[in-house]
């Protein structure tokens, strides 16, 4: 038998299990164009539904005129307000405690707002009535910028809750306030800040941009009279808390509703919400009693689902003399747009922007912010980051920056002799949050010896040299970041969403033969689960991954779960997945022993067997363990080999990184070159290097496009000046810089495998690397800060308002 | 992104196509590539009710090579011009600022006849004709006609063309051996049109510059050749004052509007910068 000759070594590393490089499965059928997405998915008799949109920005809607459009051959119905009303489904309720409106209920309050909803034959049909539809507007006054949305005499925005001066976050003080959510000590941080040697103080703004993933959102919805029975495909990032917030807002019993999420390109947070398209196919499959599709195109997509950031962040930092910082005060004006949409557990409605004291000692700190109702779209999701926490991190990595210049400090050593120390874990920071493990000064010391962090600013100074002389016009930047994240939402006692619990599952099958399948309450979008959770079972329970099935998605097999998200996969679901192994393993054991009759503790757990301990030669596999566990009658024991593990994470996970960008800025043309990034990422445990560098990569292109030119922008009409591809900037290989990878290894305490989640990390820490670069290479000629995007002509209009341009 | 319905109309020859043009006016548009006209239908800027594909017409392709001079057939797709290797050897120019234009996806299918013919002022191809001194060859109901590029672009999508007239090929005279060539562009990403973009060729005989042609997109509702810029580098050796003068005749030129790519100062001072290193880099290449 082959088994008793391979060497440990080989055993182990057939299975493919935690720390192989193992190829994506996934791929295989991606790569051929053989992946299901929702829009593959075709049903007898299905319509199609699509939207009149709102061309202004904040109007009344004075009348709709359906009657051409009804006219059309082809044209099943046409949905509005008005038909929605008598099923309460005009409006529906938010993440976020707000309602939203699903079409428009009087009046529309950013542009591409859902006002009609047209049910036709095909899309073509959809389309042209969709130009047939008739609406009045009336247009009213749109307030664009959050400050003057707070303006006394703003115009009211939400009219239906005008007055109330109680929101689901505590009191609101103005018609277009939503709340204020206050962290840490006030008092004792505006102490400190009158008593400090130094303080520095800058306005830090993290622009509005967007998800913007390939695939867009969409739904299909078919509604069986017969059964009773509603099936809805969809691009849900999270199908669980879908199916039950559906069976809450439409009264269908939650088990007569299937929420299937099929292949899903790509969602970064813009498939965590709820959509008006979802609803308004899930009535119109009702109304019709047929099924019904609907697929946003890409302008649809940008100006109407979920954005992310739109944060202005008021800073003050204070330090010794000697660059010891002592308080961080930060004040955010939150711009929601029209509905306060945005995915946060309910706790936090500013998410985890407390985490903003960043990777850093701090005493004593306060965060307060305000969330604003403007004229633009809803959403404020976290964009391929835990919650907010991108946010956090370019504050505190711009504060750092700028207080290093009022100190006249290298900015490495600055970081260096703030951070937390690696014998201070866990550790208990200023604005609440319990940091489970790190090691930031090795980090740090193996980044910038990596790059040769001195070698770099000699030659800077030597560039500043040069250009001085009018022997270049390129400035020479460096971007230092050390971010620290908190994913893993997270511990029921204070993460729910809706009141959801924001725990997670796995549900594991051991077949007779020894191979295995695996549900989870969690949803690939191109993470690699099918991939990576297999390897946490192959190395737990000794069954090759490559012989292990891994099915999410779809609700009525998939064990309940809070989906995919704020890095929460790994630390929740890849716990569960964990754990669910563990008992499976457990029961082996005891099947092992009777085998082989010896007593339970006689037996120990070996790559991929069971032997008996001090006589390696006597063993049972897990595929003869397998076998026996269904086919031999045990005493004591139930046949089969299964486990489910409901795993609720006692904390968040910490996974920081220290990220070092060189960049070359002419200052002519506002071009900048990315000269190389090193990114050195603590995930913790790492179960498969490749998807963790592939994550890596996708995640620090994303945060290159933030950082250099990618914004959802509006005019003071409140028109999107972004709508297409054309302007929002979505890099292409061609504008993909390389990057060095490399990592360390602190693994969580608390979970299971000690893993902590990297999927989010390079564009939490990527954004301020590449936006220190820009901003570094102008400190010599004395910029503090200057907003992002940084695209060509901004900082061409810094480099100008510096007297680079002679 | 759906636009509204259509006939599509699939001649085989050029006389039949504007037969077809005459008979459905402004109702009707000729499509080539169709990179810059479906997206308009798609986003239903553009409502056509006839369309007619020009991909059958044999006489509308090739490549010639003459002795004295090049013809380019209007459905030569971007791609061939920078895949031909006699056009290549004739007017390198042409590969130069064809691989600036979109990206290969675009490319293989947008055509030169539709570059030049569209009247986009973002469009790289009218510059460049401008600059090389083409003429577009032109075929209506009463016959064919000849029209030098440069004067050829009136206001943004308005051309001299007729609506039933159709651009069947392109005609650029040889250039000396002595002569160099520049297409800068800068843009924010692939596949974005121009902030500034500029074409230059200058022919340089023992030191002295004989003959000089500059040429700009999209910083005007048309493209831009300056006769001055010209001017200024005939008869210098193209030193840095030759060059400044140069770079001002054509900023006298150009009147750029702001847009998502930025404010009218910046996209002059990035002009400026542009011009200044086509003008330079031809000059080295000279
Ligand atoms: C993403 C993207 C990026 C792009 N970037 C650039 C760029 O950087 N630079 C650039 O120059 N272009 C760019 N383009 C445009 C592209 O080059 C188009 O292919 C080109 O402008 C039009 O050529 P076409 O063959 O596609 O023409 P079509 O779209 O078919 O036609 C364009 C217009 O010209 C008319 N027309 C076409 N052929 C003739 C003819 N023979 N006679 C008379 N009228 C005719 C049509 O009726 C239509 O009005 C880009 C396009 C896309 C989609």
């Amino acid at each position: 038998m082959k088994d008793a000759v391979d060497t440990p070594e080989e055993r182990s590393a057939g299975l493919k299990g935690m720390g192989c490089a193992r190829k994506r499965v996934e791929d295989v059928r991606f790569t051929q164009g053989k992946g299901n997405y929702v829009d593959d998915i075709k049903l007898d008799g299905m319509l199609f539904g699509d939207f009149v949109r709102s061309p202004y920005a904040h109007a009344r809607v004075v009348s709709i005129n359906a009657e051409a459009a009804l006219a059309l051959p082809g044209v099943v119905a046409v949905l509005t307000a008005a038909d929605l009303a008598p099923l309460g489904l005009h409006w529906m309720p938010t993440l976020a405690g707000d309602k939203q409106m699903v079409l428009a209920d009087g009046k529309v309050l950013f542009q591409g707002q859902e006002v009609a909803y047209v049910i036709a034959e095909d899309r073509y049909i959809a389309a042209d009535a969709v130009e047939l539809v008739e609406v009045e507007y009336e247009e009213l006054p749109v307030v664009v910028d959050p400050f003057k949305a707070l303006e006394p005499d703003a115009p009211v925005l939400r009219e239906d809750i005008a007055g109330k001066m109680e929101g689901a976050h505590g009191p609101r003080r103005h018609n277009n306030h939503i709340f204020t959510w206050e962290q840490g000590d006030k008092d004792a941080t505006e102490a400190v800040l009158a008593e400090a040697d130094v303080v520095a103080e800058e306005m830090i703004y993290y622009h509005r941009t967007h998800p913007c993933p390939l695939e867009t959102c969409g739904c299909v919805a078919s509604m069986d009279k017969v059964t009773g029975k509603l099936t809805l495909w969809g691009t849900f990032q999270a199908p669980h808390a879908v199916r039950t917030v559906a069976a809450l807002i439409s009264g269908i019993a939650e088990h007569n509703i299937r929420v299937i999420s099929p292949d899903i390109g790509g969602g970064f947070g813009n498939k965590v919400g709820v959509y008006p398209g979802y609803v308004c196919s899930i009535v119109g499959s009702i109304v019709t009693g047929k099924p019904v599709k609907w697929i946003e195109d890409r302008m649809e997509n940008l100006m109407s689902t979920a954005f992310a950031r739109d944060y202005w962040m008021q800073g003050k930092i204070a330090a010794t003399k000697e660059g010891k910082i002592t308080g961080l005060w930060c004040h955010t004006t939150a711009d929601h747009g029209g509905f306060d949409a945005c995915a946060d557990p309910t706790k936090f409605p500013a998410g985890f922007m407390n985490i903003c004291t960043g990777s850093y000692d701090i005493p004593v700190a306060y965060l307060a912010v305000d969330g604003v109702y403007t004229n633009k779209a809803p959403g404020g999701v976290a964009y391929r980051c835990s919650f907010r926490v991108t946010e956090a991190a370019y504050f505190i990595e711009r504060m750092i920056e700028v207080l290093a210049i009022k100190l006249n400090m290298d900015a490495a050593e600055l970081r260096r002799i703030n951070f937390i120390k690696a014998d201070q874990f866990p550790y208990q920071s200023a604005l609440g949050w319990e940091y489970d493990s790190g090691d930031y000064h090795t980090a740090w010391d193996k980044a910038l010896k990596a790059v040769d962090y001195e070698g770099l600013r000699a030659e800077q100074a030597q560039r500043v040299e040069e250009f001085k002389a009018g022997k270049t016009r390129k400035l020479m930047g460096i971007g230092l970041t050390h971010f620290t994240e908190i994913v893993g939402a997270g511990p029921v006692k204070n993460c729910d969403i809706l009141g959801l619990g924001m725990f997670d599952s796995c549900e594991i099958r051991i077949h007779p033969t020894g191979s295995a399948i695996a549900r989870l309450g969690t949803i690939s979008q191109g993470q690699g689960h099918a991939t990576t959770f297999a390897q946490i079972i192959a190395s737990e329970i000794g069954i090759p991954a490559d012989d292990i099935t891994l099915e999410e998605g779809d609700t009525d097999t998939a064990p309940y779960g809070l989906g995919t998200y704020g890095s929460r996969s790994t630390p929740v679901a890849g716990a569960a997945t964990a754990m669910a192994a563990r008992k499976i393993r457990a029961k082996a054991q005891m099947i092992a022993a009777y085998l082989l009759e010896v007593h339970d503790d006689d037996v120990e757990f070996d790559i991929d067997r069971f032997v008996v301990k001090g006589a390696p030669e006597r063993f049972k596999t897990m595929k003869e363990i397998a076998f026996a566990a269904y086919n031999q009658a045990i005493p004591g024991l139930e046949p089969g080999l299964e486990a489910v593990s409901y795993y609720d994470p006692p904390n968040m996970t910490y996974p920081f990184g220290a990220y070092i960008c060189v960049a070359d800025v002419d200052v002519d043309t506002g071009e900048v070159g990315i000269r190389s990034f090193y990114a050195l990422d603590d995930c913790g445990t790492r179960i498969n290097p490749m998807i963790i560098e592939g994550q890596v990569h996708g995640g620090l292109t994303e945060a290159l496009a933030i950082a250099l030119g990618q914004e959802i922008a509006y005019d003071d009409m409140g028109n999107v000046k972004t709508g297409t591809l054309m302007d929002f900037f979505l890099p292409t290989a061609w504008e993909t810089p390389n990057y060095t990878t490399d990592h360390t290894v602190t693994p969580s305490p608390h979970h299971p495998i000690g893993a902590k989640g990297v999927g989010e990390s390079p564009n939490v820490g990527g954004v301020p690397a590449f936006s220190n670069a820009v901003h570094d290479a102008f400190r010599p000629f004395g910029l503090t800060q200057s907003h992002m995007p940084h695209d060509h002509w901004r900082v061409w209009k810094t480099a100008n308002k510096l007297g680079l341009h002679g | 992104m759906i636009p509204a319905g259509f006939e599509y109309h699939r001649p085989t020859d050029v006389a039949s196509a504007i037969e077809i043009l005459k008979t459905h006016g402004d109702e009707a548009r000729v499509v080539a590539g169709g990179h810059s006209l479906i997206p308009m239908m798609k986003l239903r800027m553009a409502d056509l009710a006839h369309l007619i594909d020009l991909q059958d017409i044999a006489s509308l392709k090739g490549i010639e090579i003459g002795a004295d001079s090049v013809s380019i057939g209007a459905m030569v797709t971007q791609h061939e011009l920078i895949t031909h290797a006699g056009l290549h050897e004739a007017l390198p120019i042409m590969r130069e600022a064809a691989l600036q234009i979109a990206d290969p996806q675009v490319r293989y299918v947008g055509t030169v006849g539709g570059n030049v013919a569209n009247g986009d002022p973002g469009n790289d191809m009218p510059g460049l004709m401008q600059c090389l001194d083409a003429t577009y060859v032109i075929e209506g109901a009463e016959g064919t006609r000849r029209v030098k590029a440069r004067d050829f672009y009136q206001s943004a999508y308005f051309t001299d063309r007729e609506e039933d007239e159709i651009l069947t090929r392109i005609e650029i005279a040889r250039l000396p051996a002595e002569t160099g060539h520049a297409y800068e562009k800068q843009k924010r990403k692939i596949g974005d049109y121009a902030t500034a973009a500029c074409g230059a060729l200058v022919t340089m005989q023992g030191g002295t510059c004989t003959a000089a042609s500059v040429a700009m997109t999209n910083l005007s509702d048309t493209p831009v050749w300056s006769e001055e810029a010209g001017a200024a580098l005939v008869g210098t050796s193209c030193g840095p004052d030759a060059v400044a003068a140069a770079v001002a005749a054509c900023l006298e030129a150009i009147n750029p509007t702001e847009d998502n790519r930025g404010p009218v100062e910046f996209k002059r001072h990035v002009a400026g910068v542009i011009i200044r290193r086509a003008i330079e880099r031809a000059v080295s290449r000279a």
